[in-house]
């Protein structure tokens, strides 16, 4: 009799409406339409923008950060932040160079390595936030310092060149979709990140891993004391969001032929923007991986669509600034609403 | 009406530095009663029910559970005996849905390592209908969105769900109105119905008479006395908890 009650029609349809208000669904929606609003204001002041060729660039573009957000989504769920996977995602892309130029690994096994040396400096992450009890904040910042000295010192300062390692690039540049579809010339990176946002939302939303994300970043404390080994599982996600850094790295690394071992700081600044602009709470317990790589594109498409308006780069990174602080606005406006 | 002890402390004590928080208690759980602990702030209830959770251990004294003598060294050995405590500031994850709070840290998974939601779905709904908790609209609804009383009795049900057979309850109605305390008082004494042996821990005298078979009450870390509900009255209890003679004076213990 109570099954029957719990599932009648009326709470049914009073449930959709609570969800809408009270979940980020409705942050995501917003990013979803500040993105078509950005795409048809941008196609109609500009008609190169809307070319097969520049959507092609903005999916490229978006990958890397894509990818990155995805990992750090877990970390800001649970109520915490990863400020290394910039530098990380370096640390990778120039172990894979050292694996596969210096000690002849096959690339393959060369590309695996490198996406587990990611995997490794996010597990440290976890181990000193959940054992040693350092604030996560603190405990990323150092990772960044080290990984990022850590990939000049062992490329010694140059760049590493994938030029003797023949369909590298391939992994980032090449296109399976189109060696199928001739017209749709999807370069390998962007399907990359979309399976790897699918294998995300996955994990999220279907696993026990992503079942204790959201309890961490909801209440650590109730969490633990349900007798869920929460020190194990926070050293999960860090290792998780390092090994999408890891993947990163590889992304990166054959997108540009080679590892450049300067690069990478301030790529974890433009991920966790794209995460908050997809609606995921720098709180905790609640957040998307649909929202992220909405959140992903919406600074891509900016960025480019301001290119081709010929606005400079700087006032680029202003407005992008904006647009940040008016999404957790309307982040916080809504929770305000809710509660 | 009295039947064997399920849970039984036996001069138990418990220091924190120079606080000594628990002297010598002994306190004794039985199936298909609710046990009332009472005392001042300060009286050790917290100490002591957090000694049998498993959060730490007793310095001293002996835990005998269905009659064997047991060391419980974390929550996760208290609940595999079949003890569950329900906190004060609720155990309960607000973002999560009602169905995942309750299988919190006990999710049922598929051989490939998908939850499986829908077998937890139903059973979490068997459970709520076997405790008559029908007030929810839908077992979906993240548990920040329910009321004072539905969560209280969230967490009542997580804790009972899994055959456990001493449930301790910390002040399960501090924070709620006049009918969401029916409502969980209801369900407290249910649950005693069915055969669990209850722990209540209140301030609310007028709670504990409604419910509870019998009380125990402690005074600034020692056992006052255990009292039968039937045979005594609020102004026994109030005195007992307030000016109770000590069975034992702190100091005193080796000359008794």
């Amino acid at each position: 009799m109570t099954a029957q009650v719990l599932e009648s029609p009326q709470g049914k349809s009073k449930i959709k409406i609570e969800n809408v208000l009270y979940s980020p669904a409705l942050q995501r929606v917003l990013a979803f339409a500040a993105l078509i609003v950005l795409i048809v204001v941008f196609s109609i002041a500009s008609p190169n923008f809307l070319q097969f060729r520049n959507i092609t660039g903005i999916l490229l573009a978006t990958a890397v950060n894509g990818i990155l957000a995805l990992g750090v989504t877990f970390v800001i769920i649970t109520a915490g932040i990863d400020l290394s996977i910039g530098t990380v995602m370096t640390f990778s892309a120039v172990m894979t160079g050292v694996f596969i130029t210096r000690w002849g690994f096959d690339p393959l096994l060369g590309v695996l390595c490198g996406i587990l040396s990611g995997s490794f400096a996010g597990m440290i992450n976890g181990i000193v936030i959940a054992k040693m009890k350092v604030p996560p904040f603190v405990a990323t910042l150092g990772m960044m310092y080290m990984a990022k000295g850590l990939a000049l010192i062992i490329a010694e300062l140059r760049p590493i060149y994938f030029n003797d390692v023949p369909g590298f690039s391939t992994i980032a540049t090449g296109s399976v979709v189109g060696s199928i579809l001739p017209d749709f010339n999807i370069p390998n990176a962007v399907m990359i990140m979309f399976i790897a946002a699918i294998v995300g939302s996955f994990i999220l939303f279907k696993t026990i891993l992503g079942r204790y994300t959201f309890a961490l970043g909801s209440n650590e404390e109730a969490t633990r004391l349900s007798g869920v080994n929460v020190d194990l599982w926070k050293i999960a996600v860090y290792t998780l969001s390092g090994t999408f850094a890891g993947l990163a790295g590889v992304v990166i690394a054959a997108r540009l032929n080679s590892a450049q071992p300067a690069l990478g700081q301030g790529y974890e600044l433009d991920a966790i923007a794209a995460v908050v602009i997809g609606g995921t709470s720098l709180s905790g317990g609640e957040g998307s991986i649909l929202g992220t790589i909405i959140g992903a594109f919406v600074i891509s498409v900016l960025t480019n669509g301001l290119r081709i308006l010929s606005v400079p780069q700087e006032w680029q990174i202003v407005v992008t600034g904006v647009i940040i602080i008016v999404a957790v606005y309307f982040d916080m406006v809504r929770r305000r609403r809710s509660r | 009406m009295s039947g064997q002890p399920i849970l039984e402390l036996r001069g138990v004590s418990k220091r924190f530095g120079a606080v000594q928080a628990l002297t010598n208690v002994d306190f004794r759980a039985i199936p298909g009663e609710v046990m009332a602990l009472v005392g001042d702030n300060g009286a050790g209830k917290s100490t002591l029910i957090k000694g049998v959770a498993g959060i730490y251990p007793f310095d001293e004294g002996e835990v005998y559970f269905e009659g064997r003598r047991v060391t419980i060294h974390n929550p996760r050995e208290a609940s595999a005996l079949g003890i569950e405590v329900v906190y004060q500031d609720l155990a309960l994850a607000d973002n999560l849905d009602v169905v995942a709070n309750m299988f919190l840290g006990r999710e049922q998974v598929s051989r490939v390592g998908r939850l499986s939601e829908l077998e937890m779905e139903e059973a979490c709904i068997r459970t709520l209908s076997g405790l008559s908790v029908t007030t929810l609209r839908s077992v979906r609804l993240p548990v920040a969105a329910l009321s004072g009383g539905q969560r209280q009795s969230i967490a009542v049900a997580k804790a009972v769900m899994w055959n456990s057979k001493v449930v301790i309850l910390d002040e399960p109605t501090a924070a709620l109105g006049v009918a969401q305390t029916r409502q969980v008082l209801d369900l407290v004494r249910r649950l005693a119905d069915s055969g669990l042996a209850v722990v209540l821990i209140s301030h609310n005298l007028h709670d504990i008479f409604e419910v509870s078979d019998r009380i125990t009450v402690l005074r600034l870390g020692y056992l006052v006395r255990e009292m039968v509900v039937k045979e005594t009255d609020y102004e026994s209890v109030v005195r007992e908890m307030t000016a109770g003679q000590l069975n034992r004076v702190p100091g005193m213990r080796d000359h008794e």
